[in-house]
């Protein structure tokens, strides 16, 4: 990476505006042409340095759920729990972290109502309770990370 | 040219329609690169460029999009590191501490989110990256100095294992 592609990376984790030439002012800001602009980024995209480039959609203000979810699981039996938690398609996420509270996994659905039925589910299969821990309010979404 | 995150703003919740869902769905994967992105993808979705422009405007204002931007692929980036932190915060202003937790470089997902006593007493998440473990402890601890006083509490949980990972999609 030089220096272009550590501004651009930086400046477009920011934000572009909607407008017909979106593009024009970061070549002003970072003195190269459009044309350049737009070629580092697509070599940035390239070597999956940057995952995507767009518009970064909430699913929830889609009409679809999403909740966070954490358990107590025993050692002996985490391994059997993680293959009946995961085996769910509405589990989108599941990690192992490290304190009591050690499997911790996402649940996305279409409707609201099939959180509940998920969460049911994998309670009455993995016979632990299920700690539901849904977004009251979200404050950010994305790194600024410099680079 | 920076763009503030809608998502803390007034958000009105009007339904997106089949239009915008057509729109979300040619964007899905990414914004054309072009000098007039929008002149693209308005010829790709036989719209006006102007009730494009408009659509998506209408769309980061109610929230559906929070910003058109670059993400980056942190763990190429030399980001190697993260923890889950969890802080205890007094319900009545973990609303204006969010807010600044959140507005930290190295924070990429803040929440509130219920506790469950006495097991969780924790309201307030923060996902913490660093190039190094060392650095995710400095970001931590710097949360912990923002938090001043108003922290009865706080762990951090880091990741041992991912043990599930699918991508989150919106299907047509």
């Amino acid at each position: 990476m030089d220096e272009l592609d550590r501004k651009l990376v930086n400046s477009l984790q920011d934000g572009l505006p909607v407008c017909d030439r979106p593009f024009d002012a970061l070549a002003d800001q970072t003195g190269v042409t459009v044309t350049e602009v737009l070629t580092r980024i697509q070599k940035l995209l390239d070597e999956k340095l940057l995952s995507r480039f767009g518009p970064m959609y909430n699913a929830e203000q889609l009409g679809g759920a999403v909740t966070l979810c954490a358990m107590q699981v025993a050692g002996e039996q985490f391994d059997a729990v993680a293959e009946m938690v995961n085996a769910h398609p509405e589990v989108a996420h599941n990690y192992e972290r490290e304190h009591p509270l050690n499997m911790w996994f996402v649940v996305a659905a279409e409707h609201p109502e099939q959180l509940a039925r998920v969460i049911r589910g994998i309670e009455q299969e993995t016979a632990c309770r299920v700690y539901d821990m849904p977004k009251q309010q979200e404050f950010y979404i994305g790194l600024k990370l410099a680079v | 040219m920076q763009q503030q995150d809608i998502s803390m703003e007034q958000q009105d919740n009007r339904p997106i329609d089949e239009v915008d869902r057509r729109i979300i769905l040619a964007t899905q994967a990414g914004l054309p690169l072009a000098e007039q992105p929008y002149d693209v993808l308005a010829r790709q979705l036989d719209l006006a460029v102007e009730e494009l422009m408009e659509r998506l405007r209408a769309m980061q204002q109610s929230g559906v999009i929070r910003r058109i931007a670059a993400v980056p692929n942190h763990y190429a980036l030399g980001y190697r590191a993260n923890g889950m932190s969890v802080w205890n915060v007094p319900d009545e202003i973990v609303g204006e501490l969010g807010a600044r937790v959140g507005a930290l470089e190295f924070v990429s997902h803040c929440y509130q989110r219920p506790r469950h006593l006495p097991l969780w007493p924790y309201n307030l998440f923060a996902m913490v990256h660093g190039k190094t473990q060392d650095a995710v402890e400095q970001g931590v601890e710097q949360i912990a100095l923002l938090l001043g006083e108003y922290c009865r509490g706080h762990e951090v949980l880091y990741s041992k294992r991912i043990l599930k990972k699918t991508g989150l999609r919106i299907t047509g």
